[in-house]
């Protein structure tokens, strides 16, 4: 190649240099603030303490810590339940209609978040469209209240993130070689075994890498739980906004903020070994 | 015949109940904002009225046109940056775990925690902030996007091509333009479009590093403010505007992402 070894680090010198000062830097200054005091008018007194992770893993904070990780993985776990079946419909449709079906798929996830949210608040209203619906079928009693509940929030979790995990799981679905599932039903097995010993088991790094986008994304969410839950589920990313926004405790916030960060990374890690796991089992099908 | 039928009717209805999850509720939203009353109680005939309430809106129009300020600015930032990004990231004789690492960043840090770390330092900085600091903040992820995209572009770029217009005499600035840059164009313009429409519909980042008062309020922020307690006619007209130019700018940027792969 005629370029030089300069030329390259060069292209990238404009991005890299905003990415640091504009990501890595407010980063790194956030979490410094979490080993400071609060200061007395909120602000930040520079005495070095680790009293906010301390406080933490404080019970009334690892309490809404865990409950919103239960959230999330519910959210996580239904999300996957639903993008299984679809990716591997849209997997096994013509090859011709598949990028069409996946685009579709995927389309609502680039659009408006908050829009895509009250769309919910519009359909579980009191008022509201599944509420007339049932009037309308003579449905007599009581509106339900369907919005401002945990099941409320769950939903809106789902319905936000299910177009990414449909595209992890179909990513890895498309490139899997249909010779392995040939082998397995001539080797006898049945469609329902063939599925779960050697079309899930490969499967897994995408189901690992959609799972682990929808459980960050959604413990530390503060819109879907404001506004499909009505306030009244705190979680972690509530907690967070209130740190900084409203309670003026800074440093709080950021050994929150650092908590939530530190999750992701280990998932990451734990969904990137599992996904080395996975492939490094595939060369080894290929050199048997 | 009946057999591909009923192997293929499963695989049918999972998508048909998929999709219909994923799409109804768009559909009631925009179906409603045609809708006389404005209410999901009753269909009392078709209108427009609540398209012209927004006309009217000053609170509203002022806060599209900051949006759209933000969104040119960071859209022009971010894909000059994020081409040459990727052109750096995918001529590089090794590959950097390092760089890979702080591209793909952007793209899955929890933006709650983005957005604090930069009311954070821009308060430290003591930089005042408004529409300027949302554009900066927005650059941050549009460019890691703009990136992806350029580079899985690159990754079928014949590089040969290159050093055949350097062969041929041409310098580097001159083989950039008549050459690299012309077949990267359909995927830079898809990737700018990206950028554009995660722009538009960013709230949390933008929502955080505004500053207060409300001259810096944008779309997403002004929606937030309004559906917060409940269902106002207006917001559905506006949401349907909204998604109608997200999904434009997506269909574009997908159909000239698809273009480019065919050889």
């Amino acid at each position: 190649m005629s370029l030089n070894a300069t030329r390259p680090n060069l292209l990238a010198a404009p991005g890299v240099a905003w990415l640091v000062a504009f990501m890595v830097v407010p980063c790194l200054l956030v979490l410094s603030y979490a080993f400071f005091q609060r200061g007395v008018w909120g602000g930040v007194e520079y005495t070095v303490t680790l009293e906010n992770f301390a406080r933490v893993a404080d019970p009334l904070y690892a309490k809404i810590f865990l409950n919103s990780a239960r959230i999330a993985l519910t959210a996580t776990v239904i999300a996957i339940l639903i993008a299984y079946p679809a990716a591997y419909a849209i997997s096994r449709a013509p090859r011709m209609s598949q990028p069409i079906l996946l685009f579709f798929a995927v389309l609502p996830f680039w659009s408006n978040y908050l829009i895509r949210t009250y769309a919910w608040i519009v359909l579980l209203n009191r008022e509201g469209l599944i509420n007339n619906l049932l009037r309308s079928l003579g449905y007599t009693g009581e509106p339900l209240s369907m919005l401002y509940t945990e099941s409320a929030v769950i939903t809106g979790l789902v319905y936000n993130y299910l177009p990414f995990v449909i595209l992890a799981i179909y990513s890895t679905l498309s490139r899997l070689n249909p010779e392995l599932m040939e082998a397995s039903r001539d080797l006898g097995a049945g469609p329902v075994r063939t599925f779960l010993r050697v079309t899930l088991p490969l499967t897994l790094p995408g189901v690992a890498a959609g799972g682990v986008f929808v459980f960050v994304l959604s413990i530390g969410n503060f819109v879907t739980p404001a506004l499909l839950g009505g306030g009244r589920f705190q979680m972690v990313g509530n907690l967070v906004y209130d740190q900084f926004l409203t309670a003026n405790d800074w440093p709080f916030g950021a050994a929150l903020g650092a908590a939530l960060i530190l999750t992701m990374i280990v998932l990451l890690l734990l969904q990137a070994r599992a996904t080395a796991h996975a492939s490094g089992e595939r060369k080894g099908e290929a050199a048997q | 015949m009946n057999a591909t039928f009923s192997s293929k009717l499963p695989g049918r209805i999972v998508l048909l109940l998929v999709f219909g999850f994923l799409y109804l509720p768009i559909a009631v939203l925009v179906l409603l904002s045609f809708n006389d009353s404005g209410l999901p109680t009753s269909w009392s005939g078709f209108s427009v009225r609540w398209y012209g309430a927004l006309l009217a809106n000053t609170d509203i129009l002022r806060a599209a046109g900051n949006t759209f300020i933000v969104a040119i600015f960071a859209t022009v930032i971010s894909t000059v940056l994020g081409t040459l990004l990727a052109l750096g990231m995918e001529t590089r004789r090794r590959k950097s775990n390092g760089l890979e690492a702080l591209a793909f960043a952007p793209m899955v840090i929890p933006d709650i925690v983005l957005a604090v770390a930069l009311l954070t330092f821009f308060s430290r900085l003591g930089l005042a902030m408004g529409l300027h600091t949302i554009v900066i903040s927005h650059v941050i992820f549009d460019l890691a996007f703009v990136c992806s995209v350029v580079r899985a572009r690159l990754k079928h770029f014949d590089f040969s091509i290159v050093e055949a217009s350097r062969d041929l005499g041409a310098s580097g600035w001159t083989t950039f333009w008549r050459v690299t840059f012309p077949v990267l164009l359909p995927s830079i313009v898809a990737g700018a479009l990206l950028a554009f429409t995660l722009s538009v519909d960013e709230f949390i980042i933008a929502f955080f590093t505004a500053g207060a008062g409300r001259s810096s309020i944008t779309l997403p922020m002004q929606i937030y403010s309004m559906i917060r307690f409940g269902i106002t006619p207006e917001v559905n007209a506006l949401a349907t505007i909204v998604m109608g130019v997200s999904a434009t700018a997506l269909l574009i940027s997908q159909w000239l992402n698809r273009q480019q792969q065919v050889p």
